[in-house]
């Protein structure tokens, strides 16, 4: 088979046989679990370096295709649906982060209990849906690949998570779900209209962008379905209440796996295909969801300040975050699109590294209630550095990724020469001010102000496998601080294509 | 002077007699000792004869176009034939129990008495021996649902079931009596002809009480109301026969009826029938679902709702709608079989069917557990099984018709789909997520019972992975595509 000299179909495999090979230890101890489960979690982490490295070379080398390492398997020949794979730089970082983020999460959960085989398999199974929606191409497989992704939350969530986890696992299933399947429909629109008349439907993304065939009345139609199903994964304004429960009840591993990479796929979504299949729709309804976005920023932030509970006031900096990645998708130039990829880098690696460090303070404290915590640089002087850390680069400090992000979004934003689009902007800068509010609340009250409780004094700090899950994160978030050009020079040739349909769109004046 | 060579055009229905037959003799000569492994031996002998079924068959028209012999059918029949084989299968253990085992020849008998019913309503060309074979596929099932003669549920099961079924049968009779007024034949084919451009309020009349009497048979809303009651009161292997079998057969022949004979008058008349039908039974089978604690009710109307589905298929009159309908079935087989599996293991040996009793079930029982959730997921529609596959499929056949109408269906659909997930995903959570004291203790199945949940899990995991079946399901369909050309 042609397909398994791609390296791409390995990040499917991978995880699968993770899953397997978690599913023959039945009798052994944790040990050959965490190592089954290590295992897996590395070799996706050098393939994910491999796959930068053949991308960068193949770049360089000339290759100017819009996606690289295309293969193409045909499935299912009545629907001309095939499994179709291939990459862009956007695909390219977003596996690479993904990757990042199964390796630190695998070390987030070393202690898992009860049952930790089987909560590894459903992480790999998410991880498999994940990688799968990332390097396909074909609207059918990817959908079925984001499905994949979905469902395990349920158990996730349900089974090892903590407080009201029956209630969060079932609304953050079905609102998800609820998403999706207005994305079904969208999908199948797209479908109908993939083809000027006379030729054979397809589910190719490639094949549809090019045919440019929808007519415009189905894209007024078809653009909002699909941005809206999206958009849910993704945390828009009003379709974000999902998120701060399913993050307060899942366990840590499952909230940075969630945060962090399961959010992006909104986002990448909505700029794979809502926008880049719909042009003309997304110039004109783009000022519905710029709005919408803009509140998810100014409202994300707002909220984040009046939480005690750790993980809902990052939950909410969540909703702040993302909602900055579709808002600067939806600005439709270069810059800010660039600004948005690294957003979701930044704010994938960042909040997981909150989770992370949330997991294992309140795995000592037993409280995520701000109130009830102080103190905490003098007892667990390694996770309150971390915790400075991931809120400075949270709040937008040069030399860490928030900035480079924030940054470029904001330039590219403010390149709008427009009233509507300028004020926007404005309106969501101000969430950069309020985020280092309620950073800094938290930073003070939780690390340097007085012991809250006597028995807080005896608690011990990170032990290996939570500092190199940390510090795996800490590295990164620094890396892409540092060295944001090595990651614009990946992304930046994936925009062309959609910013020059976008502006083929435009009505005439 | 008859030719003979036609009955080789019926290969399917002439080898079920024949497995028929074989029981029959087993069951009535064979000493008494023997008796107990008579189960075996049928499913055995059917196992054999659904592989011999496998194998092409000629197309073709016997007995003056009354019986029609094609690929489509021949698929339908296959689908049915695996779904009783999973029947047959699950039930062994049961018909072995104290107080059915005297009366276990009956049940194998009147079970394929029935599939051959079924066989004559997929292949008849003409509303006479569409009737015999719907009269065939019903009235047994009433003997059936009243099998566990100690349960006063069962004998109220029956009675219902042999009411609506009569009942519905007389409506549709009134129906096909209407059409024989307005066309002079009983032939799909004359019927069509003559029915041509003819939309007076006699054919509206007509198509209502046949949709009506078909309806009942699917147990479309408003003509529900018996399912819920029946389902739960017959034993469950009886249950799952009815829920899947009866239904694929009923659902296989609506469409035929509706597009042979009534194509004409699609958009003027029955699609907006069939319209109202399909939300209707989604959306009130979904909300009477959700309220369900007995799991044998619960499955009940969630068939119901599935029933809704399979209609899309139908509405949307296009190879691809009908080919997807097909899939759906054959998923639906799979995933209800395999929900059906686990209820009767559990009930078997520990007579519990609410969801309650089912809190804790994956500590004790962790397999029964594992097959109960894939058969949810599926049934949810969740990927990567089969029922993922098969909802959007039978998504894009019904959109492929075209009008803006259908797709706002769809989305309904889609919308029911997510209500339907949460209370598939309550016997889930119920099974991981719960505790209980008073869990069910580990059950120790039946190897027979097991070989056929194992089968189940399968089907579930591997139909929609395994594009070949989609695909064999479509090309068959293909064949006789000239169907939908009346379709107006």
């Amino acid at each position: 088979m042609e397909i398994f000299n791609n390296i791409l179909i390995y990040f499917v495999i991978v995880p699968l046989l993770t899953l397997g090979g978690l599913a023959v230890c039945r009798n052994q101890g944790i040990k050959a679990i965490r190592t089954v489960a290590v295992i897996g979690a590395s070799v996706l982490v050098v393939l994910a370096a491999m796959l930068v490295k053949i991308f960068l070379d193949a770049r360089a080398g000339g290759d100017t295709s819009e996606m690289i390492l295309r293969s193409d398997v045909l499935w299912y020949a009545p629907f001309n649906v095939h499994l179709s794979l291939g990459v862009d730089g956007v695909s390219v970082v977003m596996i690479l982060l993904s990757a990042f983020i199964v390796f630190a999460g695998v070390f987030a959960s070393w202690k898992m209990n009860p049952l930790p085989r089987q909560f590894f398999m459903w992480f790999f199974l998410l991880s498999t849906g994940v990688f799968g929606f990332f390097i396909s191409i074909d609207l059918f497989t990817m959908f079925m690949f984001y499905e994949v992704a979905l469902i395990p939350m349920y158990l996730l969530i349900g089974v090892w998570g903590s407080g009201n986890k029956n209630y969060s696992a079932m609304k953050l299933t079905l609102m998800l779900m609820g998403g999706s399947a207005f994305l079904m429909l969208g999908l199948i629109g797209i479908y109908f209209h993939s083809a000027p008349a006379g030729q054979p439907l397809t589910m190719n993304i490639l094949e549809i962008a090019h045919n440019n065939a929808i007519p415009h009345s189905w894209q007024y139609l078809l653009f909002p379905l699909t941005f809206v199903g999206f958009g849910v994964l993704g945390a828009m304004f009003p379709f974000h209440t999902w998120s701060p429960d399913g993050h307060a009840s899942a366990p840590t591993a499952v909230s940075m796996l969630h945060a962090g990479v399961l959010m992006k796929l909104g986002g990448y979504g909505c700029f794979r295909i809502a926008i880049y299949l719909m042009p003309f729709a997304a110039n004109e309804l783009a000022w519905i969801f710029l709005l919408l976005t803009g509140a998810s920023i100014v409202y994300g932030a707002l909220s984040a300040c009046v939480q005690t509970d750790l993980k809902y006031i990052n939950a909410y900096s969540s909703v702040s975050h993302c909602g900055m990645v579709l808002f600067a998708i939806l600005m439709f130039n270069t810059t800010a699109m660039t600004g948005a990829v690294l957003q979701m880098l930044s704010h994938g690696l960042m909040t997981a590294l909150f989770f992370a460090l949330i997991g294992m303070i309140y795995g000592r404290t037993h409280t995520r209630d701000i109130r009830d915590m102080g103190g905490m640089m003098h007892i667990m002087p390694y996770l309150g550095v971390g915790y400075v850390i991931a809120g400075l680069a949270s709040l937008g400090l040069p030399g860490l990724s928030g900035f480079a992000a924030e940054m470029t979004i904001f330039f590219g934003s403010f390149q709008h020469t427009d009233t509507f689009h300028r004020v926007l902007t404005i309106m969501a800068t101000t969430s950069i001010v309020v985020t280092a509010v309620y950073i800094l609340r938290v930073v003070a009250k939780l690390l340097f102000g007085e012991v809250q409780d006597e028995h807080h004094r005896t608690l011990t700090d990170a032990s290996w496998e939570e500092r190199l899950s940390t510090a795996t994160l800490i590295v990164a978030v620094a890396a892409i601080g540092c060295f944001p050009n090595f990651f614009i020079n990946i992304i930046s040739s994936s925009f062309e294509p959609v910013v020059k349909a976008l502006q083929a769109a435009l009505p005439m004046i | 002077m008859m030719d003979y060579s036609q009955f080789l055009l019926m290969p399917q229905e002439i080898g079920l007699l024949l497995v028929f037959l074989l029981v029959f003799i087993y069951d009535t000569f064979m000493p008494e000792r023997t008796q107990r492994h008579m189960p075996i031996f049928t499913v055995i002998l059917f196992a054999l004869y659904t592989i011999y079924c496998f194998c092409p068959v000629v197309s073709g028209e016997a007995f003056g176009g009354m019986f029609e012999s094609n690929p489509a059918t021949w698929v339908m029949k296959n689908i049915l034939n695996v779904g009783v084989l999973l029947v047959l299968l699950q039930a062994v253990k049961w018909t072995n129990s104290d107080f059915v085992s005297v009366r276990r020849g009956e049940f194998y008998e009147l079970i394929l008495l029935t599939l051959f019913g079924m066989f004559l309503m997929i292949s008849s060309r003409h509303f006479l021996l569409f009737v015999i074979g719907l009269e065939t596929a019903s009235l047994p099932i009433a003997a059936l649902a009243a099998f566990e003669k100690r349960h006063y549920e069962s004998h109220e099961a029956a009675a219902k079931y042999i009411f609506t079924a009569i009942f519905s049968s007389a409506i549709f009779l009134l129906g096909i009596s209407f059409v024989y007024g307005m066309s002079g034949t009983l032939y799909f084919r004359d019927i069509a002809t003559a029915v041509l451009g003819n939309h007076s309020a006699l054919l509206i009349a007509a198509l209502a009480f046949v949709i009506a009497g078909v309806g009942f048979k699917l147990s479309l809303v408003p003509f529900h109301l018996w399912t819920a009651d029946v389902y739960q009161g017959a034993p469950t292997a009886v249950t799952s026969y009815l829920s899947v079998i009866s239904k694929g057969a009923a659902a296989f022949s609506f469409l035929v009826i509706l597009v042979q004979v009534f194509g004409s008058a699609y958009s003027q008349v029955w699609e907006w029938m069939l319209y109202a039908l399909i939300v209707l039974t989604i959306t009130l089978g979904n909300l009477f679902a959700m309220r369900q604690r007995n799991l044998k009710r619960f499955l009940a109307f969630s068939s119901i709702s599935q029933a809704g589905y399979i209609m899309l298929g139908v509405i949307a009159v296009n190879v691809m709608g009908m080919s997807s309908m097909i899939y759906y079935v054959l998923v639906y087989i799979f995933s209800n079989l395999a929900a059906f599996g686990v209820i009767a293991a559990i009930e078997r040996q520990t007579g519990r069917v609410t969801m309650d009793d089912y809190n804790g079930l994956f500590k004790t029982n962790p397999w029964l557990a594992f097959t109960m959730m894939l058969a949810m997921f599926s049934l949810g529609g969740i990927p990567p099984f089969a029922g993922f596959f098969s909802k959007f499929f039978i998504f894009v056949g019904a959109c492929n018709q075209g009008s803006v109408a259908i797709y706002v269906l769809v989305l309904i659909a889609l919308v029911n789909t997510i209500i339907s997930l949460y209370y598939y995903l309550l016997v889930v959570k119920a099974m991981f997520l719960r505790q209980d004291d008073c869990v069910i203790p580990t059950i120790q199945s039946h190897w027979t019972e097991r070989l056929g949940l194992i089968l189940c899990v399968l089907g579930v995991i591997f139909i929609g992975l395994v594009s070949c079946i989609y695909t064999a399901i479509n090309g068959s369909v293909d064949a006789i595509n000239s169907m939908f050309a009346a379709i107006q």
